[in-house]
């Protein structure tokens, strides 16, 4: 079975439909699949709901679905570095549900696992628990969070093959591992596209099980959001 | 006089034992980094999913798939991992990482921390902070000690918690107090920043404190 695309909006083709829940892997724009998420906001498809870490930055990444409208609903935990998204949550226009960051992390987790719900002890007497059960184990309260389940995801990996095994690079993995596994459909960008059997099956981060589609990306379109650096030493 | 900011990061740096694995949030906690005290290896821990986080990279080697939760660009070191988001997490939350030292708005003197919202305002989000406060095994806040509206170490906390019951230690630009969290002894005044009176913290304080200054 071919998995291979030849750009991200045939990869995407007969997936989309008006309400539906993607999640969207990525860190600020570090391991963000901007190609496909590009694509989606070509496509014209809305009332989405999205799952990410954040919600990209000002014109680009999943802002740019923003601009347009295309986005209901985001659940993230943190959504700084983004004006419109704030003006748009301020006026009403975007519903915004808050999730800690990591359990926003085990809800995918979970999710793609087969997993229900867990209890954590993130959020207990928080406004995160609001609403929630509280249970305690051990003497300890925890507070019951759902797993999630999308109907798309995209990732961004660094190197995939054509059986679908992908491996990320450095902290570019973040949340794509967990979200790949944690939708009916997975699409993934890779920047090196190479013949199944190339990469170290010991090396293979999510396997080909996983991802139903691929697209090569390449590196060009790379972007670092805060630039910091260091004076070399003299000579 | 009280201290600066770096003077505030060097005090919290005190704090780091060796062999620690440490979070450090935005701001002055990552000042931190600066005050290692000699003698002492510890590994940064950055929740985006890097342990034994380098230093600012030298220019020409910033590379887009290497940064710090505060997207900030970042270098390895040879003790370098990475790992995925969820391995973050139960590095966090499992209680694997030794201290957590991050910024605050608000500390009760029973230990509930608020640092993440203002309601009313714009809400930028918790990002890692509730997981870190509920997780790690000792928690150290690092604040200015009165905000321009008032008091920041507080009877109860005013605006939305992080956490309840979570914070350990807070050093501030007029001294350093601890918290008995889970038990009944309440907040304590350990030490005075130089040139500070404890009549200055007394005025400054609205929650009720213990004095057991060390540093006299």
């Amino acid at each position: 079975m071919n998995k291979v695309y030849p750009d991200a909006k045939s990869a995407l083709a007969g997936l989309l439909k008006d309400g539906m829940m993607i999640m969207s892997g990525g860190f600020g724009l570090c391991g963000i699949a901007e190609a496909l998420s590009d694509a989606i906001r070509d496509s014209g498809v809305k009332n989405l709901t999205v799952v990410s870490n954040n919600a990209g930055v000002d014109g680009i990444g999943l802002s740019r679905l923003l601009e347009t409208r295309q986005i209901r609903k985001m659940i993230a935990s943190y959504v700084g570095e983004n004006k419109l998204f704030a003006q748009q949550y301020l006026s009403g226009e975007l519903e915004l549900e808050f999730n800690p960051q990591g359990t926003l992390a085990e809800r995918i987790r979970a999710g793609g696992a087969g997993i229900p719900a867990f209890f954590t002890k993130t959020g207990v007497g928080t406004l995160i628990a609001e609403g929630k059960e509280v249970r305690e184990f051990d003497g300890e309260k925890y507070v019951m969070e759902r797993g999630l389940f999308a109907d798309l995801a995209i990732v961004h990996a660094w190197k995939g093959d054509t059986a679908g095994n992908l491996v990320y690079r450095k902290t570019a993995r973040n949340f794509n591992p967990m979200m790949a596994t944690a939708a009916k459909v997975t699409v993934a960008e890779v920047e090196h596209l190479v013949p199944a059997g190339e990469i170290n099956p010991d090396h293979i981060h999510t396997p080909g099980v996983f991802v139903k589609r691929m697209i090569e990306v390449g590196t060009a379109n790379k972007r670092i959001e805060f630039r910091n650096t260091r004076p070399r030493p003299a000579a | 006089m009280a201290w600066t900011r770096e003077q505030m990061a060097a005090r919290a740096a005190k704090e780091l034992r060796d062999g620690f694995y440490v979070n450090l949030g935005i701001g002055i906690p990552t000042l931190v980094s600066n005050y290692i005290p000699e003698g002492i290896s510890v590994q940064l821990q950055s929740e985006n999913g890097m342990l034994g986080m380098g230093p600012f990279p030298y220019e020409g080697e910033e590379d887009a798939d290497l940064i710090n939760a505060g997207k900030q660009t970042v270098s390895e070191l040879p003790s370098t991992s990475y790992f995925s988001s969820a391995d973050s997490f139960a590095m966090i939350r499992g209680g694997h990482i030794d201290l957590s030292i991050l910024g605050g708005m608000q500390v009760a003197e029973n230990g509930d921390l608020a640092n993440w919202m203002v309601p009313g305002k714009m809400v930028k989000g918790m990002g890692g902070a509730m997981d870190l406060v509920a997780g790690v095994k000792r928690v150290l806040v690092v604040m200015e000690h009165v905000a321009k509206d008032g008091p920041k170490l507080l009877h109860r906390c005013s605006l939305p918690l992080t956490g309840a019951n979570v914070v350990d230690m807070v050093v501030t630009d007029l001294g350093v107090f601890t918290i008995d969290k889970h038990g009944k002894d309440g907040m304590a005044l350990i030490e005075l920043a130089d040139g500070v009176t404890l009549d200055q913290i007394k005025a400054n304080t609205e929650a009720n404190f213990r004095v057991a200054l060390t540093n006299t």
